[in-house]
């Protein structure tokens, strides 16, 4: 590019790249931070690593070995999966059912319903927790995976069935026609017409119900805090912080770990996590 | 609309109501009427007494609960404005840069990853050790390489340390302002902007006169986003102080209402609050969504 051009745009540039530091070298530090020894950390900022940065012998392992092992990570990163991947799927399969009702069938109070629905994409999760957790403990529910699944898809039912209803509402209407004229019921239609239209938009709520499943610690904290055996990584890192707190070593690897698969599914799948960010903007 | 028999939507929307019924509309109204009554973990018993206005009173008079409403006041009141306000000004810059995939992405990121994971990035950034040792964190470093003293960061009360947890949100949001605003921006018709700068408009005029009043309804979506997101901000205070230092907030303090203190009154108090400060929003969103053919 040419130097006159370049210069009137320089402050752009300047800009940009500013912010691009600030939002990239908290997560670099962390990242580094996790590969160095406890004695290494404390002596030296992680940034004087970067001029060897590829040089053998500075980085190793240890630490996530030993919050995997020893601190319990391995266990909660499984809990993590056994929570979030069925939780997805039933809130997914619960809210493509109401929204094809919402968007495809006529019946008396469908707009109330629905206008209820929005409504509760606000509500606070914390006006719930009180009356519920009593039944909870009656019911034995409390601190298994039944009961997180089942508040998971709660909590995520007004979003995801309004993601699901705005979309499944754009379906032409005169496919319907042609699936009672061959005589389909509406379990037919639903699966042989409504849900393959709705494939990208289901992967879009797919995706971004299993983020905020997987990255989610209140409703965590709230149901199956108290029983480590089920609690996810977020609630085992939070207690690593209350026990550990100057543990460098083994809380960057332990918020590393969180980190890892968000960030796999958000730089794979990207698209369709935006595409739910635009759909969605009014999550709550 | 698909030709049913009459009972058929409810066996599709059945589910879908029986939880919510559940998890929504019958605690909302046991949460209002709990509020009313005393301490103890119980919903309701023997040994729950109705205690009339005294939760209330303590939540608008306990100095702790005080604080902790202003301090939601103060994380709506910077929270909100500099992640709508960067999140425009980045989407529209970035449109004119050709490394623009990248650095969005970058800002992104921090939308996928969890509180906790952001809260201890963050803390490790703050972090802080006593003059004459390495500083590890990287704020401090800077400081001291600029000739400063290293501060406690998350113990200087009550601006510094609120202030810099407000910032760990803004670096988790802005990503998510920025992108919505990206695809509105990039929908404007570039022949209306190129049509004022022909007319002899400056790039700043541009901005102002016609991508700003465009972009408009746009912000007003992002403006209650935030606002919704920031007024239950929980996480981040959780994990960086715990609410320590004068940095309480509400979600935060009905937590250890009632999981530290088991006083589901003032709990339940402090949720209502809670509910009392989104209900505008909830209503906004209603009428936008509801009202202009969301909902048919």
């Amino acid at each position: 590019m040419n130097p006159v051009r370049l210069l009137p745009r320089m402050p752009l540039h300047v800009f940009l790249v500013v912010i691009a530091f600030l939002w990239f070298i908290p997560t670099l530090g962390l990242l580094i931070t996790s590969f160095r020894t406890p004695g290494d950390i404390v002596s030296s900022g992680w940034w004087t690593t970067i001029p060897g940065l590829f040089q053998p012998g500075q980085f190793a392992l240890d630490n996530y070995l030993r919050v995997l092992n020893q601190e319990g990570l391995g266990v909660a990163f499984r809990n993590s999966l056994f929570i979030s991947v069925p939780a997805t799927l039933i809130s997914v399969i619960v809210a493509s059912l109401a929204s094809y009702a919402f968007a495809c069938m006529g019946f008396p109070g469908r707009r109330l319903l629905l206008v209820l629905v929005v409504a509760l994409m606000v509500v606070p999760l914390q006006m719930t927790f009180i009356p519920v957790l009593p039944i909870y403990r009656k019911l034995r529910l409390a601190g298994t995976y039944p009961g997180i699944w089942l508040a998971h898809t709660a909590y995520g039912l007004p979003l995801t069935t309004f993601l699901m209803y705005s979309f499944m509402s754009g379906i032409p209407k005169d496919l319907f026609d042609s699936a009672s004229i061959d005589g389909a019921g509406p379990l037919k239609t639903f699966f042989r017409i409504v849900l393959p239209i709705s494939v990208p938009a289901l992967a879009s709520v797919f995706i971004f119900q299993f983020l905020w499943i997987w990255n989610d610690m209140l409703v965590a904290l709230v149901y199956v805090g108290a029983t480590p055996r089920v609690a996810p990584i977020t609630v085992a890192v939070a207690n690593l912080v209350t026990n550990r707190g100057q543990n460098w070593e083994l809380l960057t690897a332990a918020a590393f770990l969180t980190m890892i698969l968000p960030l796999v599914v958000f730089f794979l799948l990207q698209r369709y996590f935006v595409r739910g960010i635009l759909a969605g903007a009014v999550k709550g | 609309m698909l030709k049913t028999k009459k009972w058929h939507p409810w066996v599709f929307v059945g589910p879908a109501l029986l939880i919510l019924t559940f998890f929504f509309v019958y605690p909302a109204v046991a949460t209002i009427w709990r509020s009313f009554y005393g301490s103890g973990q119980e919903l309701f018993g023997p040994n729950v007494r109705h205690v009339g206005l005294a939760n209330w009173r303590y939540v608008f008079t306990n100095p702790t609960m005080t604080r902790a409403l202003r301090n939601n006041a103060l994380w709506v009141g910077v929270f909100t404005p500099v992640t709508v306000g960067l999140g425009l000004i980045l989407a529209v810059l970035l449109d004119r840069v050709k490394y623009e995939r990248v650095l969005k992405s970058i800002i992104f990121v921090p939308a996928a990853i969890s509180y906790v994971g952001a809260s201890i990035i963050w803390r490790f950034v703050y972090a802080y050790r006593p003059v004459g040792l390495s500083q590890i964190g990287v704020l401090n470093a800077l400081v001291v390489a600029l000739g400063g003293e290293p501060q406690g960061w998350l113990i200087l009360r009550p601006w510094v340390n609120n202030l810099l947890l407000i910032a760990v949100g803004i670096w988790i949001w802005t990503g998510f302002s920025m992108v919505i605003f990206s695809a509105a921006y990039k929908n404007i018709p570039r022949d209306l902007l190129e049509a004022s700068r022909i007319d002899g408009a400056n790039e700043f005029q541009v901005f102002r006169r016609v991508t700003l009043p465009l972009l408009r309804p746009t912000a007003e979506v992002v403006g209650v986003t935030m606002v919704v997101q920031v007024l239950k901000v929980f996480d981040i205070v959780y994990v960086m102080t715990n609410g320590n230092y004068e940095t309480e907030v509400v979600a935060n303090r009905m937590y250890k209402e009632m999981f530290n203190f088991f006083n589901y009154g003032r709990a339940s108090a402090i949720a209502v609050v809670l509910l009392l400060m989104l209900i505008p929003f909830m209503i906004l969103n209603v009428r936008r969504l509801a009202g202009q053919g969301g909902v048919q």
